[in-house]
């Protein structure tokens, strides 16, 4: 009993810690101007949050925010920011006003229904009875594998997963027939290059 | 530009690239066991590729997988996806209907085995070439980044 105990107060202070790095590091993305550290800063917020998902035993919403979050968004606004100035432009003083206003309202509104919040892992909560419950009754009977996540999203909502990869898809569609598909300005100011 | 600046660099990137690489796939294969599947591969896999990209210029990783690759890559695992539905249409079941792909008795697993590898073989397809697709849309528009750039 009393190593349950100690194990809750280090996953409570594991939490604390986690969730106080988040907020330091959302206040200095929105505190600096310098585009390249925010960019850099948004890759640690990815990797935090990924830890603590972690924390919450959700490995495979975990590995994806790891993975795309720190990995590839990274990468992608990296690639942005070369196409833009490197740093944000100054601001007139409260102009952040009204977006503050907006963010502490939404934020008292989501830690009042916060309180109504089933706790973490409660085996009566709407999430793990149902439908939750079902497929991990049934899942292994019916795939014969044990990843009930892969189960849900392969198979059991696989009509699902299918939309999505065609949102992936299209996105990738959308960005190329938007910015040009690359090669050939980068072709371009190659040969430009070569000539001087 | 001094060749050699980034020595350490491109020592270190040429070692961990094959290995990203390798565990895109040990993801990809290894998903109805651990955690990830196609959508998680088919990021690292682009990754692998986009670090090559930043490391060694974005005008060697255009050589190595062409654009016209990546997007036939993203339309392929799409329509790869889309057609196993249709494969079990034919089969006698719904669209995406896994069971119905292969014959086998009341209980088997084999069609829903098949059916997931197809399918997250699809989302890595998808995934990985609209990704590296983005990421040319981006770099190809910067001819050569420069280390003042940073």
């Amino acid at each position: 009993m009393e190593t349950v105990a100690v194990s809750d107060m280090g996953l409570a202070l594991a939490n604390i810690i986690l969730l106080t790095i988040l907020f330091v590091v959302g206040i200095a993305i929105a505190r600096l101007r310098s585009l390249f550290a925010i960019v850099m800063l948004s890759g640690v917020y990815s990797l935090v949050s990924a830890t603590w998902f972690v924390m919450l035993d959700a490995v495979d919403v975990a590995f994806t925010e790891a993975a795309v979050g720190a990995g590839l968004s990274t990468a992608l606004l990296l690639g942005g920011m070369l196409l833009t100035s490197r740093t944000a432009k100054a601001e007139k003083p409260f102009a952040r006003l009204a977006p503050f206003i907006v963010v502490l309202v939404t934020g008292a509104i989501l830690i009042y229904a916060s309180v109504d919040l089933p706790a973490l892992g409660d085996p009566d909560s709407p999430v793990n009875t149902g439908v939750g419950r079902e497929y991990l009754e049934r899942h292994y009977g019916e795939m014969g594998f044990p990843n009930v996540v892969t189960s849900i999203l392969a198979s059991y909502r696989g009509f699902d997963t299918l939309g999505e990869t065609a949102v992936v898809f299209t996105a990738g569609l959308a960005v190329a027939l938007l910015l040009g598909f690359g090669e050939r300005s980068l072709a371009e100011s190659i040969r430009k290059g070569g000539r001087k | 530009m001094n060749p050699d600046h980034h020595v350490i660099l491109r020592v270190v990137a040429k070692t961990l690239i094959p290995l990203i690489t390798l565990y895109a796939f040990y993801v990809q294969f290894h998903g109805d066991y651990s955690p990830g599947g196609g959508f998680q591969a088919g990021v690292i896999f682009a990754v692998g590729i986009i670090l090559y990209a930043l490391i060694f210029g974005v005008s060697s990783a255009l050589r190595l997988v062409p654009p016209t690759f990546t997007r036939g890559l993203a339309a392929a695992g799409v329509l790869l996806y889309a057609g196993v539905g249709i494969w079990a249409l034919f089969g006698g079941g719904n669209y995406l209907e896994y069971g119905a792909l292969v014959d086998e008795p009341e209980g088997g697993h084999h069609g829903q085995h098949i059916g997931i590898i197809l399918i997250e073989l699809g989302v890595l397809f998808g995934v990985a070439g609209s990704m590296l697709t983005i990421f040319y849309a981006f770099a190809g528009r910067v001819a050569e980044i420069s280390d003042e750039d940073w």
